[in-house]
């Protein structure tokens, strides 16, 4: 049903964009697409992402030895286009515990594709870095792991509390 | 009646026939309303997003692929490389694929596709593989329905213009394939090869193959070979239930001509079929019978787990002569230089297009059991015996048409015939050939096909005619032009015409598979930790450039949107550079292409989860740059790269990376 809604508001979209004049009027439709697309969402999906993972994941004190699992699987899977501390292909990932919830993330590993469609944030990320994220079929263990590899680097969860809730 | 008498004949008849045809064509308001009918429309029409109901999978003739068409709507899905080099993708271009053409003549970059033949269980198709003929060069090919890849091509010996195959057993226990143009056969087989061409009769023969198929692998491996007198092998298929242990193979050219065959092959009134029970055969074979001969051909696999082909080189076979099978192969007449043959889906009647003649014989095969057992024949050949025709014979059907060539069975009771001279498909009661309908054709049929024609249970429903000529039937493309097949809907009475659909290359036969028993098992990417490509690198920390004399390997990763690395410097006139790109992509429908400028040879699509390796050997100095082919992202145009040349005496060390100075 939400792809069906967003594939009418894309196709409404591209025929506003057929007949407008300016490009600000393409904006707001742009606006208007993410507004709608929100409002389809859960105030869950809205905080924790779309895709596999349904439920909050719960974290603590970070597990080194799954943050070191979780290295080894952002160098071999994630580092073609992510680096901690710099934006490359993608986003700087050096803080996104700050940012997005450990739920988020793993569903953005799990269902890029999905969320860039359907996810206002994603959405908004695809239209800035123009790469779609690439899906490279890990298991949520996986994925897991690479969230607490990524709460490892990030330098305010080291020093407060600055991490979002579930 | 001589033979220029009897062509004089067909010419006239064919002459009137067709008129007939045209003017019953231009009063029917039948096929006027064919023509653009909104019935017909709907039943072929499947909607954007839609999946058709079957797969149809096409020879292509002289472009050597096999080519897969939608039924009903007549889309080209795909065309599989199959025995040429398809610079779409690289196969018999890139290292891991090249070795799948090699032959005993050496490397083959082109072959001729004829007849395809899915894998069967109990008769019926299994979707797991279709095997598919090269005429030219004799070689069998077999395809995995779960990549739509070529998997393994195995030479066969001792043959020549191999036509007479590729035909499959009800269990897919033997794929079978025969010599269309005798030839002469080494020692101890022949005389030897070099042998005047005057001395046909004395030193050519012909060879029967069958093909031992693994069950879990598919793997083909020669099981034996029966040397057979000198005859044009032309088509054959194997039984199916009573009659599933035999095979049934029609021939020409049993005047044994070798020069003008259009004349001289088409002085008697009755060919052949050739009926061998392949099991006793085969325990003939087991038990030891024959001789194991030294021979020469090539073996080619495709390693599953590397993705690389090899190559092995075979070096015996063994060959029976028909007086080692006694009571398991025979004769049986058939009017005149008969082309398609096909068994019923009871395995009880076996037609035959008898090409120059009129009538369609069909032979019962009860009818042969008790010839068999009265030793009811009319002398032998080479220690073959003859079956009596009429002894063998159910009934001939009238009126076939002229030049007919193919049968096909619907399963609802009704067999079909194309007709090649007066351009039309017939359809027949398969218990009496009396004829019940009959549909022009545009033009010239060939092959025909009914979905599951040659199986137990014929899904019926569609008819495919696969038209030779096609002249004026879709815009005109200049003085070449695709192939024309027409789709009938034959689930009624009448068959109708529903849709013309133009297919590339020359498509000899089709198969049509139920889409369910393919599409569900469909391979989508390769999982990269499953790769055990020696030149794999599954991440970038381990991108590389090695050089050890002129020989440099690049282990290369491609994701969207870059190649790391990027950039390259340290390569030289006279190196061979070994490209090795590893897609590390995980998800369906994302390849990356690679293309280098000036490289002699072809660029390459790359599989998420796969490595394909392309040979490179710059021949002057300067700056080459490389890029993806395969539109993959919004960046695509981005994905690209250089590669520095330096000349061969320079000191330029190896240097790479991406993002950053090298």
């Amino acid at each position: 049903m939400q792809k069906l809604i967003l594939s009418v508001l894309f196709g409404m979209v591209l025929i506003f964009w057929g007949c407008s004049s300016d490009s600000k009027k393409s904006e707001e439709q742009t606006q208007d697409q993410s507004e709608q697309a929100e409002s389809e969402l859960t105030e869950f999906q809205l905080k924790n992402g779309i895709g596999p993972i349904t439920e909050p994941i719960k974290t603590g004190p970070i597990d080194t030895q799954m943050a070191a699992r979780g290295k080894e699987l952002f160098d071999s899977n994630c580092s073609s286009c992510h680096k901690i501390g710099e934006r490359y292909v993608g986003p700087d990932l050096q803080d996104v515990t700050s940012r997005r919830t450990p739920t988020y993330i793993m569903n953005m590993i799990l269902n890029p594709t999905g969320m860039t469609q359907e996810h206002p944030t994603a959405h908004k990320l695809l239209e800035q870095f123009a790469t779609q994220m690439a899906n490279l079929s890990l298991e949520r263990d996986k994925a897991r792991a690479i969230v607490e590899y990524l709460r490892s680097v990030n330098p305010n969860l080291q020093t407060s509390k600055a991490q979002p809730n579930n | 009646m001589s033979f220029f008498k009897y062509l004089k004949t067909i010419t006239v008849s064919t002459m009137s026939f067709v008129i007939t045809i045209a003017l019953i064509g231009g009063c029917s308001s039948q096929q006027k309303g064919e023509i653009g009918n909104q019935d017909a429309a709907s039943k072929v029409y499947v909607a954007p997003g839609q999946h058709d109901e079957f797969y149809s999978f096409m020879s292509g003739g002289w472009s050597g692929n096999v080519s897969v068409y939608g039924i009903p709507s007549g889309r080209h899905l795909y065309s599989i490389p199959v025995f040429s080099q398809a610079p779409i993708n690289g196969y018999g271009y890139t290292e891991e694929t090249k070795a799948m053409l090699n032959t005993s003549f050496g490397f083959i970059p082109w072959g001729d596709t004829h007849h395809i033949q899915p894998s069967k269980t109990n008769g019926d198709y299994d979707g797991r593989w279709v095997f598919i003929n090269d005429r030219n060069t004799p070689r069998i090919a077999r395809i995995d329905l779960k990549t739509f890849r070529t998997d393994e091509i195995i030479e066969i010996p001792n043959t020549a213009g191999q036509h007479s195959s590729a035909f499959c057993s009800s269990n897919t226990e033997y794929i079978s394939a025969n010599t269309e143009y005798s030839i002469p056969l080494d020692k101890p087989l022949g005389n030897g090869v070099d042998v005047p061409i005057s001395s046909y009769k004395e030193n050519f023969h012909g060879t029967v193959s069958l093909i031992k198929v693994n069950q879990e692998t598919g793997e083909m491996n020669i099981g034996f070979q029966i040397q057979v007198p000198p005859f044009d092998y032309d088509l054959g298929r194997f039984g199916l239930g009573v009659s599933k242990d035999w095979v049934f193979y029609t021939m020409y050219n049993t005047e044994e001509a070798h020069t003008l065959l259009e004349v001289n092959a088409s002085q008697k009134d009755k060919d052949f079929v050739l009926a061998i029970n392949w099991k006793k055969a085969e325990q003939a074979a087991a038990d030891g019978k024959g001789q194991v001969v030294d021979a020469n051909y090539d073996h080619n696999m495709r390693d599953h787990e590397t993705g690389i082909a090899k190559t092995e080189v075979m070096k015996q076979v063994r060959v029976l002569k028909p007086s080692d099978l006694e009571g398991a192969i025979y004769y049986m007449p058939a009017p005149k230089s008969p082309h398609g043959i096909n068994v019923s889906p009871d395995g009880e009647y076996i037609s035959e297009g008898g090409k120059l003649s009129t009538v369609v014989p069909v032979q019962s095969f009860s009818k042969m059991q008790t010839a068999i057992q009265n030793n009811d024949t009319t002398g032998s050949i080479k220690g073959i015996p003859i079956l009596k025709y009429e002894s063998v014979l159910a009934y001939e059907v009238k009126n076939a048409g002229l030049g007919p060539l193919h049968i096909e069975y619907d399963g609802q009771g009704h067999g079909y015939n194309s007709d090649f001279i007066s351009s039309e498909i017939v359809k027949w009661d398969l218990k009496t050939g009396e004829v019940l309908d009959r549909h022009p054709a545009y033009y010239s049929t060939g092959h025909l096909t009914v979905a599951g024609g040659d199986t137990r249970h014929p899904y019926g429903k569609y008819l495919i005619a696969l038209n030779k000529i096609t002249k004026d039937r879709y815009l005109p493309t200049g003085p070449e032009m695709y192939a024309g097949e027409q789709l009938f809907d034959i689930s009624g009475d009448k068959m109708k015409l529903l849709l013309d659909f133009p297919v590339e290359g020359e498509p000899h036969n089709a198969a049509e598979i139920e889409a369910s028993l393919i599409d569900s098992a469909q391979v989508k990417f390769f999982k990269l930790s499953d790769n055990k490509n020696p030149y794999v690198t599954r991440n970038e920390h381990d991108t590389k450039v090695v050089k050890d004399g002129n020989r440099v390997d690049v282990y290369m990763t491609a994701i969207r949107s870059h190649f790391t690395p990027d950039n390259i410097e340290g390569i030289k006139v006279g190196d061979t550079v070994y490209l090795h790109v590893t897609n590390i992509e995980q998800e369906w429908d994302i390849p990356h292409g690679f293309a280098m400028k000036g490289n002699r040879n072809a660029g390459m699509l790359i599989i998420p989860g796969e490595t394909r390796t392309i040979v490179w050997k710059p021949q002057s100095p300067g700056i080459y740059p490389f890029y993806c082919t395969d539109f993959c992202s919004a960046l695509h145009q981005e994905m690209q790269g250089y590669v520095r040349v330096s000349p061969a005496n320079s000191n330029v060390p190896i240097k790479y990376g991406t993002n950053k100075d090298i």
